[in-house]
Formats: structure tokens, C-alpha cells, sequence
């Protein structure tokens, strides 16, 4: 019994762990995270803005599908 | 699991699906449950990805573990990254999924609930998908290069250029669509207008949230803008019921679209990260969180579909739209069955953060089943409406009437039964002064979807909060598709006029940017002005086109994916994209040729240009009002001309470059990256 809520708990927290991963990339989180240790800078609302001018072209030329 | 008893297992769900698509399309004259479609769409989703695309990664395309993708070679930590597949997963998924597969189906239900559900299941598992997934690999082979790159370098220069022109046609046509839909849903609405106008300065908080206080944390941010839209909702009602301030938000459908297309050319123009970024993500949340919501209803729900499983509208006559189930179910029902626009996405983000090319079968295959997931409940939302309801509400004044006696005693003559009152309590009950003549899907879904999670949570009393949470959450994402849209088509055309004049190509030269921006708004603008001055409702005109064009694109694709199979050597599984690319064309060239040609005037344009004429010449209606009219049908027929000529002359060289490989005339060439062996093969082994 212990283990079977055992093996649960690790599933449901594995299966969190990849949502909560997916969430961060679509959300763009994921890449600041990168940029963040690309350029070996803290999160600081100045990084934030040198994020998303290095990001914007990217970002506007990504289409929305129908 | 022994290997008989995972038979044993896939044997029980051939049979279950096998079972529900049997009672699914056996039914008749009785209502049944939505669990049905729910295990069929489960089923054959699940078989077609076990098997079928096993043996198109297997045979076909044979995916290879060992060759490094371009996430690994090119990785930058900017576009190129290795990512893990459920990542990507989620990303694509979140990238594909749009308004299409909401509209589309509910549309369709007219037909009956069967030809909707039928083509979702066999377009998605024999189409859609594997569409999607080979695109993505192609793409994944060549660097991570788009359909256009791709069509030009494996088709021919035809090839590109007709893959160019089916993009920038798909995306104005889109985005006119797209708008009347929302002009439909919000016309005189003070409480769907106010919680969609609300959104903008919502949008501008979580802008200076995310720059200045959390930078970064989009996640948070998304979730603190998704309650002040609950609250915004909350302030529509009360916005609705104090004619004080509702009378500046009950806007007329051509205000509206006035709104939308300013709108549409400021983010298009002006640097308004501010407030499109923030609104993108809440967009975002939005959409996937309702999705999920729809789908937890569903369950626990289970519904009964009062549709019946064909009605009397296969024949052509339908209200909703006109035009017989061949072929019209067919290019109606786009995205949540096979969609050339998902071939842009397969090609564009999605292969730059692929890790291994075995995934692609999971991102590719696998989020598109997902998608058609998404139709087969947006099916399920209409066909819970009780006939009549979807009728009165979708069905333009132009057939049913202006008033909500005949249009009742229209729809109840048809076998139909529903009365004013009916309607009266139904608008009441969502918070709406009437339902009638909301054509464009949107309401009728938001009314079905309202009506599965009233059911579920809240009951009666929270209706009207439930359907205009649906009216917001199609509105608020269509908006992002058309701020979005309307940017990547102003790129597009700077692209192209780039080569004619260098400065129109320069992206940050300020006259190219309105220039550009004016050009894609007023093309899109004036699809959308059609629409809302269409006395049939826009949508019976422009849906099939959009649907056309749509499918053209996937055309195109199912073409460029056909040439790279054959010049791997594969010609013997060509059949693979083959048969659903025959298939489009059938549906293609026989939709466009009813739309150009049918002497029916509600079906076919010139038809419909030519008895304007006639009465105009005759005096029953006004000249320049009918001038207009004439004028936009021909129009029409054009740009359906056009469209059809392009599939040809892309078919044709097509065709003819694989006759010549086969016949040995002419040598295969691919233009694939070299392979390269991933450092991670160990890690793999592993």
C-alpha cells in the first residue's frame, strides 16, 4: 500500500515537474533562464529589456495558427 | 507486459473504437451520448499513433536516433535548443491550437453531427498528422527551413513561389475570417464588448508587472491578468445592466470592425510590446486552461448530442452555409483535421528544439491528434445545443428573417422545433438581449460550452458568467491571432518587396513599416468589411474560402513532403501523403469550382453577382449598396480562381518532377543537411 502511493507520488510529482516545464518554455520563462546564464546576469528589469529586444524579431515573426 | 497480453490490450481498444464508431454511425433517430465520439476519437487517435505512424517513422522516413538535429549542431540558447520532447510537445501544441478547430466543426454540426466527427477522425489519423509529422522531420533535416525554403529547394521556384502566395493568401483570408467572427460574437454586446475592451489595460498592468516588478515571470504575470479578466467579466454584467455606461460598449457590427481593423494596423505599426506581448501570454493561459476545462466538463458531464447524426442540410440547403456535405464538410472542418497552417509551425520554431529526430513523431503526430481532439469537443459543444437553438442562433437574418417569429417559424418548418420564447429565456439566461443571427460559430459554441460547465459547476445562475468567460476566451485569442498575423504578413510582403525596391524590405524604416502594415490591414480589412455588410452573414462567403485556402497550403506541403519521399527512394510509400494530398484536391477543386460556378446564387459567387444584376437592373433593390455586392462576389470568384490555378501549376510540377525520378530521367537530388552523428548517442543507448 505504502508503496504503491509511494510510486504515485513520484509519478504525479514527475508528471508536475514536466508540466510545470512545459508551462516555462511556452511562457518564454525558460528562455529568459538561458539568456540569464548566456550573458551571466541576474534577473533585473534591465536584463529583462535586453531579453526581449534580443528576443523581438523572433518573437514577431512567430506565427498564431488558425 | 508480455507481448500477448499488449495484444490482448490493443485488440480491446481496436474494438472499443471499432464499437463507438459503429454506434457513432449507425444511430439513427435517437439521441446518443458524447462519450461515444470521446472513445472513438480516443481509439483511432491511439491506434493511428501506435501503428501508423510506427511504420511511417520505421519505413518511410526511417527516423534515425543517431543523426544530431539541428537544436544540437546549430544550438545558440537562443532559437536553437535541445529541448525535452513533452516541451515541446506542449510548445507545438500551444502553437497549432486556434480558433479552427472551435469554429470549423460547430459550423459543420448543420450537416449532423456524423460527417463533422467521421472527417475529424480519418483527416486527423490519415491526414493531419502526418502531415505535421513529416513537415517536421523534413524540417529537421534541412536545418530547421520553412515550407517556402523548403518547396523551393525541393519542388522548384514554382514550388516556392506558389508556397509564398498560398501563405499570404491563408494568412489575409485568416485574419478577415478571424475578425468577422469577433465582430459577430461582440455586436451588441455592452457585456462581451467590455470584458474584450477591459483586456487592454489589463494587458498594459501585466506589462509594467513583468518589466518592472517581476521581470520575467510570465507565468506568474499570466495568472494574475487571468484574474482581473474574471473580474472584467464580473464588470461586463455590470456594465450590461447599467445602460449608463453599457451604451458606449453595444457598438454596431461595422463600428466594430472599424475598431478592430485601427487595432489590427497599431499592432502591426507601432511598438506595442506593452501591450501585446503580456496579451499573447494571457491569451495563451487562456486558451490552454479552457481546453482543459472543456475537456474536465465533458467528462464529467457526458452529455447527450441532441443533433441528430445527419439533418436535412447535406443536400445543400443549410443556413449556416451553403453547399452539399461533399465537399463542403470537408474544407469547413479544416484544423481539426488536417490544416496547411500547421505546416508553418512544423517549419518554423518547433524542429529548432527538436533533441532527436525519433521525437518527432510524438511533437509532430502526436500534438495534431491532440488538436483533433480539440474539434471532436468543439463538435460535442454545438451538437449539445438542441437543433433549433443552433439554428435560430447561426443562421443569418438574410435566410431566416429579421424578426424572432419567422425566423422561429422558419427553423421549426424545417423539423427543427423552437419559439421566440425559447430563444427570449436562452439570451436572458447568458446575458445577451438576443441570440438571434450570431452567425460565425463563436456564440453558438460559447452558448454549448456554457452549457456543459453550468451543468457541471454553478447551474443556471452562472450561465451568463460561463458564456461570456467562452465569448472572451475566443475573442482574446482570435485578437492575438490577428495582431500576430497581421505582423508576420507585414514581414512577409517587406520580404517580397525587399527584391523590388531594397528600402520597402528594411524592417525598421518607419514609411515600410505603415506602407506594409497598410497593405496586409487593408487587404484582410476589406474581407472583413465584406463580411460584416453581407446580408447572408459574411460567413456562407468567406469560410469556404478560407477553408480553400487553408487546404491549398496543405496541399503545397502534402506536395513538397511527397518530392522528398520519392527522392529518398521511397517512391513505393509515396502513398502516405499521396492519398490525403489526391483527397484535398478532389475537395479543393470541386469546393472552388460550386463557389465560382454553382447557378445556385447562395452557393455560387457569379450566380450571386448575376441575380444582384437582375434585380438591380430591375430596380428591387439599391445601386450602389447591389454595385458593392456585385463587385465583392467577383472578387470572390477571383481570388478562388487564382487559388485553384496556383494548386495546379504547383501539382503540375510536382508531378512531373516525380515521373521523371521514377522513370530514371532525371537524378534525385536532396537537399538535406549532411548527416552529422549526435554526441548524445550514448546518453540515448543509455
Amino acid at each position: 500500500m505504502m508503496q504503491s502511493l509511494f510510486s504515485f507520488g513520484t509519478h504525479f510529482q514527475h508528471a508536475w515537474s514536466v508540466l510545470h516545464s512545459v508551462l516555462r518554455e511556452i511562457f518564454d520563462e525558460s528562455a529568459y533562464a538561458r539568456f540569464l546564464e548566456r550573458r551571466q546576469v541576474v534577473t533585473s528589469p534591465r536584463a529583462y529589456a535586453e531579453f526581449l529586444d534580443e528576443t523581438q524579431a523572433q518573437r514577431e515573426r512567430r506565427p498564431r495558427c488558425c | 507486459m508480455s507481448k500477448s497480453a499488449r495484444a490482448v490490450v490493443w485488440l480491446v481498444v481496436a474494438a472499443s473504437g471499432a464499437l463507438s464508431v459503429a454506434t457513432i454511425a449507425i444511430h439513427r433517430g435517437e439521441e446518443i451520448n458524447a462519450m461515444w465520439l470521446v472513445v472513438a476519437a480516443v481509439c483511432s487517435y491511439t491506434l493511428g499513433y501506435r501503428f501508423y505512424s510506427k511504420f511511417i517513422a520505421a519505413r518511410v522516413l526511417a527516423l534515425d536516433a543517431l543523426r544530431a538535429t539541428p537544436a544540437e549542431r546549430l544550438e545558440n540558447g537562443r532559437d536553437f535548443v535541445r529541448t525535452n520532447k513533452w516541451v515541446v510537445f506542449g510548445h507545438h501544441f500551444a502553437a497549432i491550437a486556434g480558433p479552427g478547430p472551435l469554429v470549423g466543426p460547430v459550423l459543420a454540426a448543420q450537416f449532423g453531427y456524423l460527417p463533422g466527427t467521421l472527417w475529424i477522425l480519418a483527416g486527423a489519423v490519415f491526414g493531419g498528422c502526418v502531415q505535421d509529422f513529416v513537415i517536421l522531420l523534413f524540417s529537421v533535416r534541412r536545418d530547421g527551413k520553412s515550407l517556402t525554403e523548403m518547396a523551393k529547394d525541393e519542388v522548384g521556384r514554382l514550388g516556392g513561389f506558389v508556397a509564398y502566395v498560398a501563405v499570404i493568401s491563408i494568412i489575409v483570408i485568416l485574419l478577415g475570417v478571424c475578425a468577422l467572427i469577433v465582430v459577430n460574437a461582440l455586436k451588441a454586446s455592452p457585456w462581451g464588448t467590455f470584458t474584450i475592451a477591459m483586456t487592454i489595460p489589463i494587458a498594459l498592468l501585466m506589462g509594467v508587472y513583468l518589466r518592472r516588478l517581476r521581470p520575467g515571470k510570465v507565468l506568474e504575470t499570466s495568472v494574475l491578468g487571468f484574474l482581473l479578466v474574471l473580474l472584467a467579466i464580473w464588470g461586463g454584467g455590470w456594465a450590461s445592466h447599467t445602460p449608463a455606461v453599457g451604451q458606449y460598449f453595444a457598438l454596431s457590427a461595422p463600428t466594430l470592425a472599424i475598431f478592430i481593423i485601427v487595432y489590427g494596423f497599431a499592432a502591426s505599426a507601432m511598438p506595442v510590446w506593452l501591450l501585446l506581448a503580456p496579451r499573447d501570454y494571457l491569451s495563451t493561459f487562456v486558451k490552454l486552461g479552457t481546453i482543459a476545462m472543456l475537456a474536465l466538463g465533458i467528462l464529467a458531464l457526458r452529455p447527450t448530442l441532441h443533433m441528430p447524426a445527419l439533418t436535412r442540410f447535406i443536400d445543400g440547403t443549410g443556413p449556416v452555409f451553403a453547399g452539399s456535405v461533399f465537399p463542403f464538410a470537408f474544407v469547413t472542418i479544416a484544423c481539426g483535421a488536417i490544416s496547411g497552417f500547421h505546416s508553418l509551425i512544423a517549419s518554423g520554431t518547433t524542429p529548432k528544439l527538436i533533441s532527436r529526430e525519433t521525437e518527432t513523431r510524438m511533437v509532430g503526430y502526436g500534438a495534431m491528434a491532440a488538436e483533433s481532439m480539440v474539434a471532436i469537443m468543439a463538435t460535442i459543444a454545438a451538437c449539445v445545443l438542441q437543433p433549433g437553438t443552433y439554428f435560430a442562433i447561426n443562421s443569418p437574418a438574410g435566410i431566416v428573417g429579421q424578426l424572432p417569429e419567422a425566423a422561429t417559424a422558419m427553423i421549426s418548418s424545417w423539423g427543427f422545433s423552437v419559439t421566440a420564447s425559447d430563444m427570449h429565456s436562452l439570451a436572458q439566461a447568458v446575458g445577451e438581449q438576443t441570440l438571434f443571427n450570431r452567425t460565425g460559430g463563436a456564440p453558438a459554441f460559447a452558448v454549448g460550452m456554457a452549457n456543459i460547465f453550468s451543468h457541471s459547476i454553478g447551474g443556471q445562475a452562472l450561465m451568463a458568467i460561463w458564456y461570456h468567460f467562452a465569448i472572451m476566451f475566443e475573442a482574446l485569442f482570435i485578437l492575438t491571432v490577428l495582431d500576430a498575423g497581421t505582423r508576420v504578413g507585414r514581414f512577409m510582403v517587406q520580404d517580397a518587396l525587399g527584391h523590388v525596391w531594397k528600402p520597402l524590405g528594411r524592417t525598421s524604416w518607419y514609411p515600410s513599416i505603415l506602407v506594409n502594415s497598410a497593405l496586409i490591414v487593408g487587404a484582410w480589412g476589406y474581407f472583413l468589411w465584406q463580411g460584416v455588410k453581407d446580408p447572408l452573414g459574411g460567413i456562407n462567403s468567406l469560410w469556404p474560402l478560407f477553408g480553400i485556402s487553408n487546404q491549398l497550403l496543405a496541399t503545397v506541403a502534402l506536395c513538397v513532403a511527397t518530392t522528398i519521399i520519392i527522392k529518398m527512394g521511397r517512391a513505393r510509400y509515396a502513398a502516405v501523403t499521396l492519398v490525403p494530398l489526391t483527397w484535398l484536391v478532389a475537395v479543393t477543386f470541386s469546393a472552388s469550382y460550386y463557389k465560382i460556378f454553382d447557378p445556385n446564387p447562395r452557393i455560387g459567387f457569379l450566380a450571386h453577382a448575376r441575380q444582384l444584376a437582375t434585380a438591380a437592373a430591375s430596380g428591387a433593390t439599391p445601386s450602389p449598396a447591389t454595385a458593392r455586392l456585385i463587385f465583392n462576389d467577383r472578387l470572390d470568384a477571383a481570388v478562388t480562381a487564382i487559388l485553384i490555378v496556383m494548386i495546379a501549376m504547383i501539382l503540375i510540377e510536382s508531378a512531373s518532377g516525380w515521373v521523371r525520378i521514377i522513370a530514371g530521367r532525371k537524378q534525385p537530388v536532396l537537399r538535406e543537411s549532411p548527416f552529422v552523428a549526435t554526441r548524445f548517442a550514448t546518453e540515448e543507448q543509455a
